[in-house]
């Protein structure tokens, strides 16, 4: 049951874009299009899944005063290895991120569960939290993505869903859309959570 | 222009490029710690000193040992080590030296480690072929870009602060809706001088 919840928290109660604020930077930047917004999620859960691994294997042996730098250091090493894997496999993808991929070792995110999960857990309840939030983030900036795609292009995932006469908001794909989006959707989770407390 | 002018650069990063509202970096402190004037005032100078030390030590490490010793590889982790290394002893000696200035902006300088702009900066020098003149020039503009929108933002959110706002909206909804209308007014200096 609570190998279930690590894994599940992170998606809904406890995403890390909407519920705990972090980790807007990539989220906003990079979710001009749901292609972009998808590469940037599958990067970093990539990342966090790894570091949360090795973190929780090597805890045991960490000094508490150093524990930062330690972690840093793997994270660092997992990043530069997607870094490098993003550059000769997929180069389109890679150059419209740009700098937001090195950047990744300074996610929220990524330091905040290693400081605030794996530090303290075991190996499977880390790969599990890792999994549940990086699918949270994933999700988070896919729909934001999908929806500034959508409306400021016409376009999901690179295919045309309007008829022709439709005229896009060039707004939403420019940085203030990425603004509004994010912030209608956390006007909505609110709305909701008000609803849901006043029953 | 030419956009490799020093003072195309600088005007290019300050307003055309800004750091938070156009390029997206470094949000968390720029919805964190705008409530109050104060604040956001203690924590553009911090990031004003500490952007400049760590670009300049960055770039220095970066064309002096990585670059001869063909460790291009090392960039990721030895940029964010020498960051918060660097963090540390500015910390300690403003803490020795000039305790006025560390009663300013001390608590703001731990916050910068993590402050994805510092590093973004020491990265967008390298990859831009700065050399040491235009990389300084880049993250002044940068970084007085950055203190110039966080209080802008600050005083419009004191003011919302008063305002009746809906109740769902109410807290970070509205101030996204602040930050993208401030967003779409820097839009409007595209192509100030030819840029």
């Amino acid at each position: 049951m609570s190998l279930k919840n690590d894994f599940l928290s992170g998606i809904i109660k406890e995403n890390p874009v909407l519920v705990l604020m972090i980790g807007l930077c990539p989220t906003l930047a990079v979710s001009s299009t749901a292609v972009n917004g998808f590469g940037m999620g599958i990067a970093a859960s990539f990342v966090l899944v790894c570091s949360n691994i090795v973190i929780a294997m090597v805890r045991k042996w960490t000094p508490d005063q150093i524990r930062i730098p330690i972690f840093i250091i793997i994270i660092s090493t997992f990043v530069t290895l997607t870094d490098y894997v993003m550059q000769a496999y997929y180069p389109a993808l890679y150059k419209q991120l740009g700098v937001f991929v090195p950047l990744i070792v300074v996610n929220c995110i990524i330091l905040g569960r290693a400081e605030a999960f794996a530090y303290k857990n075991g190996v499977l309840s880390s790969t599990l939290d890792g999994f549940g939030m990086g699918l949270g983030f994933t999700l988070v900036i896919t729909v934001i993505g999908a929806i500034r795609e959508l409306i400021g292009n016409g376009t999901i995932f690179g295919k045309v869903v309007f008829n022709p006469e439709f005229q896009p908001a060039l707004i939403m794909i420019l940085p203030p859309g990425g603004f509004i989006t994010i912030g209608l959707l956390m006007a909505f989770l609110h709305y909701f959570q008000n609803k849901a407390k006043e029953k | 222009m030419d956009s490799t002018s020093l003072f195309g650069i600088l005007i290019a990063s300050l307003l055309i490029n800004n750091i938070l509202l156009i390029r997206f970096i470094a949000l968390c402190s720029f919805f964190g710690v705008s409530n109050q004037m104060e604040t956001s005032i203690g924590m553009g100078m911090a990031v004003i000193f500490v952007m400049m030390m760590a670009s300049a030590v960055s770039w220095l490490i970066y064309y002096f040992l990585l670059v001869p010793f063909d460790l291009v590889y090392l960039r990721t982790a030895s940029f964010i080590l020498t960051i918060a290394a660097l963090v540390q002893l500015e910390e300690m000696y403003l803490k020795k030296y000039v305790p006025t200035l560390y009663r300013a902006m001390g608590i703001y300088l731990p916050l910068i480690t993590t402050n994805c702009a510092v590093l973004a900066v020491a990265f967008l020098n390298i990859d831009y072929n700065y050399n040491f003149m235009q990389s300084m020039v880049y993250t002044f503009g940068v970084s007085a870009g950055y203190t110039l929108a966080i209080i802008l933002f600050a005083g419009i959110r004191e003011r919302i602060a008063l305002a009746p706002v809906p109740k769902a909206l109410q807290g970070y909804p509205i101030a996204f809706f602040t930050a993208s209308l401030m967003s779409l007014a820097f839009l409007g200096f595209k192509g100030l001088f030819g840029l």
